[in-house]
């Protein structure tokens, strides 16, 4: 009987021994060591321009498809173009401002989501690049005296 | 002495009766420019009056203005690259006399486009401006096969650079748009306006054909125009003049 006993125990420790080991090298695959050596790159989720986005932050990561997808059809259809969820707006501000995209390797909404392993097709019709406007906005009191002076 | 509720209900009748003071005159006036939260509506009917007797032979200035505003290119394939405008040079085979037009998107009234359409992607808004929705394009080109003016391409290539205002992809139709960012914007013209007026002619002629005060409605009313394929009831929203 005891010897019994003693080798059913001996075999639920082991039994837990090795689960304990499989589960440890199991969450070391999917999460990596938890300092960004993960298999799958973490995003890069870097933006120079402005301070927040159109909505808080947790709200634009599980909903930003449904607003551009609302506003999408708003647009097309109804002429609506509103700024809030509009694309173009957020070409403008997640753009790396040195390869002017958010496409890449690196890109705000490419690299997202090659991390979450999502398909998107904005970008075989939409520019990636943030509006001349806006470049121009920036350099407009140089370029404009430029300008100026060389047409006088 | 207070009304009782049949004289309540006539006094308002009366009210609203005179908002309207008679046709055309209101008290509340319409407003021109749309806010960008504001949906387009039938009030509107954007179009264009062309005189082609304006339009020089060997100018395309509305050609490479319209290209350039909404980013399209020349992919290297005559036969097969977009073009949301060309020119068309007419000749009447007895007399021989001939000149040239520009030629793009009617913005039919009832387009055939959006007739065949399976997906519901080619449509007409309200203001009357014909598009194709690409975000539902499956690229069937019967649009391109229903339009009598052949005004629609498909595109071959995978395109890139395209402009933030006109987005263009591979596997879909596109046409004319009459400009619609330009005009959601008030701009109040179109590139190919634009172009012809700065180089002199003033041959098209873009703005409301609702609207009784417009140059447009006003020539339209005042002047002899056509619509090109007139017997097809198409009702168009480009007008021509002087052929």
């Amino acid at each position: 009987m005891t010897h019994t006993n003693l080798f059913l125990r001996i075999r639920s420790w082991l039994v837990m021994l090795i689960a304990t080991v499989m589960l440890q090298a199991t969450a070391g695959i999917v999460y990596g060591d938890g300092h960004g050596n993960s298999r799958v790159p973490m995003p890069s989720t870097e933006t120079a321009k402005g301070e927040k986005c159109v909505e808080p932050e947790d709200v634009m990561k599980r909903k930003h498809m449904e607003f551009i997808l609302h506003q999408r059809d708003k647009t097309m259809h109804e002429g609506i173009r509103t700024k809030q969820y509009s694309l173009k707006n957020c070409v403008n501000c997640h753009a790396d401002p040195q390869t002017q995209s958010v496409l890449g390797k690196d890109g705000f909404c490419e690299s997202c989501h090659a991390y979450a392993a999502v398909s998107i097709d904005c970008f075989s019709c939409h520019t990636d690049s943030p509006e001349e406007q806006d470049a121009a906005v920036s350099g407009t009191v140089f370029g404009s005296i430029f300008d100026s002076n060389i047409t006088k | 002495m207070s009304l009782n509720r049949r004289e309540f209900l006539g006094a308002g009748a009366a009210a609203v009766a005179g908002t309207a003071i008679a046709p055309g005159i209101r008290l509340i006036e319409l407003a021109s420019a749309r806010s960008p939260e504001d949906a387009v509506s039938m009030q509107q009917r954007w179009g264009l009056l062309i005189d082609s007797s304006k339009c020089a032979e060997n100018c395309s200035a509305c050609v490479s203005a319209c290209h350039e505003e909404n980013g399209v290119t020349d992919e290297g394939s005559p036969t097969t690259d977009a073009q949301w405008i060309r020119k068309v040079t007419v000749k009447n085979p007895t007399s021989g006399y001939s000149h040239s037009l520009p030629l793009m998107c009617q913005h039919c009234e009832s387009p055939p486009c959006a007739d065949v359409c399976p997906t519901g992607a080619s449509f007409r808004r309200a203001d009357g401006i014909v598009l194709v929705d690409k975000h539902i394009c499956i690229g069937c080109r019967y649009c391109m096969m229903a339009c009598p003016y052949k005004a629609r391409s498909f595109i071959h290539e995978t395109i890139t650079d395209q402009k933030a205002d006109a987005p263009r992809g591979k596997g879909t139709v596109e046409s004319c748009t009459l400009c619609v960012h330009k005009v959601d914007r008030g701009d109040g013209t179109t590139a190919c306006a634009e172009a012809c007026n700065k180089e002199g002619h003033s041959a098209i002629l873009f703005g409301d054909l609702n609207d009784a005060n417009s140059e447009i409605a006003r020539r339209l009313k005042t002047e002899a125009s056509q619509q090109l394929r007139a017997d097809l009831n198409l009702n168009t929203g480009v007008r021509y003049q002087g052929f």
